[in-house]
């Protein structure tokens, strides 16, 4: 009897449910789509504003800046997602790339025994990047060890690797970083111009961090360290989570991507100029916050990244295509930005409203 | 189960006509969420100078029916009537104009201000275009004291302990005038001297003629305070009653339809070996103070063994110590005869010591992943494949189990934790600390805000463990509780072992008595530059 009249009065509210569940799931999925949505709704304003938009030259070139914001990027969603910021990254990228030109163009002088070592292309890439992962591993560790805000760690770090990018040669660009064969120190040059299937390398390096970084933040103890850090720092520590330990090798990551970012530039160009990477820091956040990582951490995806990178790369090319002035570009950037992680605050309020409807129900 | 057919809500009832004491009537009330009816033709009476009592399970609409008289949330159908006319209340402010003010469970304090700057949040007191310290921290003062608390006004909310948080948010209730005050487990934190200090204060505002609402899952507490009972379940209203008329096995069983003897039982049984040996645990505090206090004692294998003390005696920190969360702990502890060196959380985890701790929202829990990662996040390592990446079918194995062997409530592993209930999301802090395969689990008041249907799941389990050979330590400030379950009951106050005694010596005089022991000149609560007694 009872039991009866218990599944009679359950199932008016639970068909009601079924219904608006239904109708909550269509708008979470647009919500949920929106800066793929957006990536679409660019491509098509642009090729529509610009026949040449999605010629293959172009797509070639625009696909080369995205690389560069999307590898940024892909370092910063660690850094995010455990509720850090790392405002190095523009200035590593820079002081890697001058690293090395001088490896190149100078080689490793040792006056007192009057030898100068030219490394190998193979061994200046290593350099360059294991330089990267220790900037990144000094500013983690000032964050860990002393307790510095991530904020100010990494504004440390910003000046103080730009300042030293500076002082390699004495604010001078190298050029030419073709090496000598008398050296034995050539191929940096080939290697910008490498391409595969029609794509530059960096295309594929791009493809090969994503990779890599979406199986570290997915598959991996160590990915869900990091989420659970900036989901709550307290649950995480005592859960036996060695979080000081994560932090650190966060910024490491970020730092080897800025260093990947750095000999990219520089092999395409063949040069290495000090300024390189100059605000680069702020683009790659705007591109992982606008794939959906939330700044206070613990939410976020390596997909949203790839595709924010996607969306502030072909929108900066594209308004340079139409003719829009610079300033107005900024202004557009800044608006599409902000607009995002409104959108964004909308969603989360929603997941939330879903949540306590959950909880309601149980 | 024959006897589970409630009476009911009947319009034509008597009790449910208009009486003349009644302030507040909140009239046939149906709250509609989008995809669940919260309430359901609810009609709840407030009477003039009394304390009208509100139980139910967590679900059972409580909260939301309060929210609606506090505005927080406005009623699909139904309306509030205040002496007898009828009034709208659209946000929070309205309700204040009103006189009606709530203090919610959740505590809204904000730690980095201090007391006396909480108590006058968004109402402060300008004197020549700035604040009037001076005044606001007389009045702050006078609210303490009235309270029974000795908390510095300056201190910083975030310094102080839960139980005395929670006294600040009582006093920033009462430092405003209101005729309806709505407490929603105001107690849950409080140690016994505190809740006692709270009544005062209740039967206070009562000969003021102020109004109260009071929610609580401590029954006998209810009991104790309240003149008018109104009880929830699913929405709806089952019973309304006169405190007199009405004990706890009534009670019980208007909430869920069990009776009480099936909610806590602890089966008489063997243990065995020594498992756990802690000696001379000690945490220092601040000028040459100790929070621990040279703690020694034994755990045996299957045993329960449990802590009793005030607020701030010390016996959570003890049991982070044990757990390797305080770095600047000493001590020795062995288990299974072994000294464990290690003393980092991780280690200690590894070793076979896992906690689960006293606040769930803010160390228990990562409020933005899903159920199953807050399940896998403390054993990951577990869940490798060959390549060392982890491997979804084990994490789903080990999810699988653990729903079922704690009977977890969730549709979805895949939701998020924070759409989970208060108990079931508690079972998945211990599901959590169970998947490192333990020896020793230790559990920080595991009751704490949960209803009572989840509470004797939770005993249940806790039983079963024991007698499945973990050796159980369990810190409750719930006398009832901690007699119903432990096999021996250790004493804490000001940091160290005051009483130790078995489950048969055991009663509550002497654990309160023992409670008390250092405490005289201090009366107790408050251990703010206390100083060391013996």
């Amino acid at each position: 009897m009872a039991e009866k009249s218990m599944t009679d009065t359950a199932t008016t509210p639970g068909s009601t449910k079924k219904i608006l569940a239904h109708q909550v799931n269509w708008l979470q999925l647009l919500l949920r789509g929106r800066v793929f949505i957006a990536l679409v709704l660019v491509i098509i304003g642009f090729s529509i504003l610009s026949p040449t938009y999605l010629s293959p030259q172009n797509l070639e070139i625009m696909s080369k800046h995205v690389a560069i914001w999307a590898i940024l990027a892909i370092g910063q969603t660690f850094v995010i997602l455990t509720g850090g910021i790392d405002l190095g990254v523009g200035s590593i990228v820079g002081l890697t790339a001058m690293i090395a030109g001088a490896l190149i163009n100078v080689g490793i002088q040792i006056p007192e025994l009057g030898v100068v070592i030219y490394p190998h292309t193979w061994t200046i890439l290593l350099i360059s990047l294991t330089a990267g992962a220790l900037l990144g591993a000094i500013s983690g560790l000032i964050i860990t060890r002393f307790g510095v805000a991530p904020f100010i760690a990494t504004l440390g770090m910003l000046n103080v690797a730009r300042g030293l990018a500076g002082i390699i040669n004495n604010g001078y660009t190298f050029p030419n970083l073709v090496g000598n064969p008398q050296f034995g120190n050539t191929g940096f040059d080939v290697l910008g111009a490498i391409r595969l299937l029609g794509l530059n390398y960096s295309i594929w390096i791009m493809g090969l961090f994503g990779v890599v970084a979406y199986f570290i933040a997915t598959r991996l103890p160590f990915g869900r360290h990091v989420y659970a850090i900036g989901g709550n720092e307290n649950s995480a520590q005592l859960s036996g989570v060695r979080v000081k330990y994560t932090k650190v090798i966060v910024y490491m990551i970020s730092g080897l991507c800025a260093a990947m970012v750095g000999l990219i530039i520089a092999s395409q160009l063949v040069a290495a100029h000090p300024a390189t990477g100059e605000g680069y820091e702020l683009t790659a956040i705007a591109a992982v916050v606008l794939g959906g990582t939330s700044l206070s951490g613990g939410r976020g995806s390596m997909g949203g990244t790839l595709i924010g990178a996607f969306v502030i790369g072909l929108l900066e090319d594209g308004l340079v295509m139409v003719g829009v002035s610079s300033f107005w570009q900024m202004v557009a950037i800044g608006v599409v930005i902000v607009l995002a992680v409104i959108i964004d605050q909308g969603t989360f309020a929603m997941q939330e409203r879903i949540a306590r409807q959950r909880q309601l129900e149980s | 189960m024959s006897d589970q057919v409630q009476p009911e809500y009947d319009p034509t009832d008597p009790v449910n006509v208009p009486e003349p004491d009644v302030i507040l009537r909140a009239e046939d009330i149906t709250k509609i969420f989008p995809g669940t009816v919260a309430l359901d033709h609810v009609t709840f009476n407030v009477h003039k100078g009394k304390v009208n009592v509100l139980v139910g399970e967590n679900g059972a609409g409580k909260s939301t029916l309060m929210k609606i008289i506090a505005g927080v949330e406005q009623p699909t159908h139904g309306r509030l009537l205040l002496d007898g006319e009828e009034i709208r209340i659209r946000s929070p402010l309205d309700a204040k104009e009103q006189g009606i003010s709530i203090i919610f469970q959740e505590l809204n304090l904000v730690p980095n201000l201090t007391v006396t700057e909480n108590i006058f949040m968004g109402r402060e007191v300008v004197r020549y275009g700035t604040i009037n310290q001076k005044y606001q921290k007389q009045i702050a003062l006078d609210l303490l004291q009235r309270l029974e608390q000795k908390i510095n006004p300056d201190t910083k909310v975030g310094d102080l302990r839960i139980g005395q948080q929670q006294i600040v948010e009582i006093a920033k209730a009462l430092a405003q005038d209101v005729r309806i005050l709505i407490m929603d487990e105001p107690t849950s934190a409080l140690s016994a001297a505190e809740v006692d200090a709270l009544f005062r204060v209740i039967n206070e505002l009562k000969a003021h003629q102020v109004s109260i609402i009071y929610i609580s899952h401590r029954l006998e507490e209810l009991l104790q305070i309240g003149d008018y009972l109104t009880v929830l379940r699913d929405g709806r209203l089952i019973a309304e009653e006169l405190v007199e008329n009405v004990d706890i096995p009534w009670i019980i069983e208007k909430m869920v339809g069990k009776s009480l003897s099936s909610l806590f039982s602890r089966k008489e049984h063997r243990y065995g070996d020594v498992i756990l040996k802690v000696e001379k645990v000690t945490l220092p505090g601040g000028g040459g103070n100790f929070i621990v206090d040279h703690v020694s004692f034994d755990l045996h294998q299957g045993e329960i063994l449990g802590f009793y003390g005030l607020m701030g005696a010390g016996r959570s920190d003890l049991l982070d110590c044990l757990a390797g969360a305080r770095p600047e702990a000493t001590g020795r502890i062995w288990l299974n005869g072994q000294e464990i060196k290690a003393n980092t959380v991780s280690g200690r985890i590894q070793a076979g010591i896992v906690l689960v701790p006293e606040d769930r929202r803010r160390d228990g829990l990562v409020p933005t992943l899903s159920v199953a990662d807050n399940i896998l996040l403390a054993s990951l390592r577990q869940y490798l494949n060959r390549l060392r990446f982890l491997a979804p079918r084990k994490e789903k194995a080990a999810v699988d189990s653990m729903i079922r062997n704690l009977s977890i409530h969730v549709a979805n592993p895949q939701q998020l934790i924070t759409s989970l209930s208060g108990g079931n999301q508690q079972k998945v802090v211990v599901a959590k600390g169970l998947l490192n395969t333990p020896k020793i689990l230790m559990l920080d008041e595991p009751t704490r805000g949960i209803d009572v249907g989840a509470k004797s799941e939770i005993f249940e389990l806790m039983s079963k463990l024991a007698n499945e050979g973990f050796g159980i330590l369990f810190v409750s400030s719930e006398l009832k509780e901690i007699l119903a379950m432990s096999d021996r009951i250790i004493v804490m106050s000001k940091g160290a072992i005051v009483d130790e005694v078995t489950c048969q010596e055991a009663s509550e005089e002497r654990l309160v008595m023992a409670s008390y022991i250092g405490h005289k000149t201090n009366n107790g609560g408050n251990h703010n530059g206390r100083e060391k007694h013996d």
